[in-house]
């Protein structure tokens, strides 16, 4: 396959693992009216809480991941529960703590798993590559973008299909009418909250074995989860979906033609956007 | 207005002696560090307070400055080109960040500097040709303004506290300045601003862009300091730093991110001296000041101040109000 194919496959794949990243960090911005600034956090903490499963207690991949996602849920919702909801109605301060736990979290993973990037080997049943229509791909970039797919298809029935989702929608679209007819809006706030960092703890373990583990990871996608929402807009699955992609993308292809600079190519789509739909792409005005 | 005066000569006495009673050239550096921060916490309260708009890419801007100065004598141009080319670079850097970022308001201006900050970094870093990467690029030497040597850490000082007194009163002048009324009143009542005919859009550039003057400052200042500049200064860490100053200090005045600077220069310095955790300590400072000092330090202290006088003298409130509009408040 040519080194453009590659370079596609990896795209997408690296868009599969911001889309985890992102449609939490979309769906509490969307709901909670905050960017969660401690979400490129609990994607490094879920990659290392991971990797320690995989390696120090020779747990499986999966159980692992599982594992990882957990313990972000449970110290997202603590974050939401005893931090944010004491904030509750000031937006900057919720903004604040969420940035001053985010420098915690980062050192704190520091002193406890060094400054070394730790990799984690790829599942066994994932090794290699698959055969596809003739042409080869590596199985574990493949297994990503599935994941990812489901990922958004049963975030999709959630939000779209449940009871539950119809009131996250409500909160989304307008939460003091969603108070007022009786849906308890700051319990979908530790829900939400629970499954983007679920989502992001996941991701984190996900992308381990491409990404490895390493200091500064947080700072590294925080900004990538910033500008697909950006790009696709604030609460919307679908914006995350395509922003996701897109730069996924633009990311992985700068990387190649234009190293020194891939970081400034993401800026154009965000000017872009910006400048043509403020909203984002498949956002609302805002309220 | 007599306590105002009062503080202003204490405060005027104690930063031109400092050099004199301060024990060694370590201890005069951190005070210069400490003069280049409040620079740069002003640049963010000028925003923050006075504009309520959160800027946390700051650090982009002010690594630029940094960065422009250090190319700039790198390519064997001379001091005062390289400042004006880091002024002009800064602005305009500013004007971008700016026609972007005031596409939104409140929380979305935090995420969009946030992310514009990022991408600096990431220039930063990555830009090998330009900025060096990880090594940074180094200043070989500080220049010499009207034939004043600045290599010792005194002359330093004392030449970052004339520049720092310029842009306190510069600062000032813009806050109290009709214009300055104007940009309060964006941040207040952006619509009513908009109904009386003020174009709101606008004053909040021309605020981003005084801003950006005051941090250009601070950048070429903090290059000259350390005579070095690398990724770490345009880190999200160093954008939330002054951030946490002015709150901490009280946003919304002029004292406010002096004394927040003060506090956390010390702070980190000390600390540093002790623990390696910088980064856990600003976090864990940063939680506990919103948490439980959202006011910040200044605001909140003088209101400790203002309630006990009033419980000792028991007299109307009226009498012991603090008149604010004094140059510090």
């Amino acid at each position: 396959m040519s080194i453009w194919g590659v370079l596609a496959i990896n795209s997408i794949t690296f868009g599969g693992l911001l889309f985890l990243l992102s449609a939490g960090f979309s769906l509490i911005f969307g709901l909670m009216r905050i960017p969660n600034l401690t979400h490129g956090s609990l994607f490094m903490l879920g990659g290392y809480v991971g990797a320690s499963m995989v390696l120090t207690y020779n747990l499986p991949f999966w159980l692992a991941a599982l594992i990882a996602a957990v313990a972000m849920a449970v110290f997202g919702g603590l974050i939401e529960r005893f931090l944010l909801r004491r904030l509750s109605g000031s937006l900057l301060a919720q903004v604040l703590v969420t940035l001053g736990i985010a420098f915690i979290v980062a050192d704190f993973c520091l002193m406890v798993w060094s400054g070394d990037p730790i990799s984690v080997r790829t599942p066994s049943a994932l090794v290699g590559g698959t055969r596809i229509a003739g042409l080869f791909f590596p199985t574990y970039r493949i297994a990503i973008i599935v994941i990812a797919v489901v990922v958004a298809a049963i975030l999709w029935a959630l939000l779209d299909r449940t009871r539950l989702g119809a009131m996250i929608r409500a909160g989304v679209d307008d939460p003091q009418m969603a108070r007022v007819v009786g849906i308890r809006v700051s319990r979908l706030f530790t829900i939400v909250f629970c499954l983007g960092a679920a989502l992001a703890g996941f991701g984190g373990l996900m992308g381990a074995p491409i990404l490895t583990v390493y200091p500064g990871l947080d700072f590294d996608m925080l900004p990538l989860a910033l500008v697909v929402v950006i790009l696709g807009g604030v609460g919307s699955l679908l914006g995350s979906l395509v922003g996701s992609i897109a730069i996924g993308f633009i990311y992985n292809f700068g990387l190649v033609m234009v190293p020194e600079l891939a970081y400034f190519v993401l800026f154009l789509p965000m000017v872009v956007v910006l400048v043509v739909r403020p909203q984002g792409l498949f956002g609302r005005q805002a309220p | 207005m007599t306590a105002t005066r009062v503080g202003l000569l204490v405060a005027a006495v104690v930063m031109l002696t400092v050099p004199l009673w301060v024990p060694g050239d370590y201890y005069i550096s951190v005070c210069s560090q400490i003069l280049i921060y409040a620079i740069f916490a002003l640049s963010v309260d000028v925003l923050l307070g006075y504009a309520g708009l959160v800027s946390l890419g700051h650090a982009g801007l002010f690594g630029l400055a940094s960065y422009t100065v250090a190319v700039c004598l790198g390519a064997g141009l001379g001091h005062i080109t390289a400042i004006a080319a880091a002024i002009g670079l800064t602005l305009a850097g500013t004007a971008i960040f700016a026609a972007l970022s005031l596409r939104t308001t409140g929380i979305g201006f935090i995420m969009i500097t946030l992310a514009l900050g990022q991408i600096a970094w990431g220039l930063a870093y990555r830009w090998v040709s330009v900025t060096n990467g990880d090594n940074g690029l180094s200043v070989a030497h500080r220049p010499a303004p009207f034939g004043f040597q600045l290599d010792a850490p005194a002359h330093f000082y004392y030449a970052t506290a004339v520049v720092f007194v310029l842009s306190v009163i510069a600062t000032w002048t813009f806050v109290h300045s009709p214009f300055g009324a104007s940009v309060k009143g964006t941040r207040d009542q952006p619509r009513r601003m908009a109904a009386l005919g003020y174009h709101v859009w606008l004053i909040r550039f021309y605020a981003c862009l005084f801003s950006g003057l005051l941090v250009a400052i601070a950048g070429i200042l903090f290059v000259y300091y350390t005579e070095f500049v690398s990724p770490p200064t345009v880190s999200l860490t160093s954008s939330a730093e002054p951030v946490l100053m002015v709150i901490s200090g009280g946003s919304g005045t002029l004292l406010g991110p002096i004394v927040g600077a003060i506090l956390i220069e010390i702070v980190k310095n000390v600390a540093s001296a002790y623990i390696t955790r910088w980064n856990m300590m600003l976090g864990a400072i940063f939680v506990a000041i919103v948490m439980f000092m959202p006011e910040g330090l200044v605001p909140g202290s003088m209101r400790l101040v203002r309630r006990l006088l009033k419980a000792r003298a028991k007299v109307p409130a009226a009498a012991v109000e603090p008149t604010s509009g004094g140059p510090t408040a």
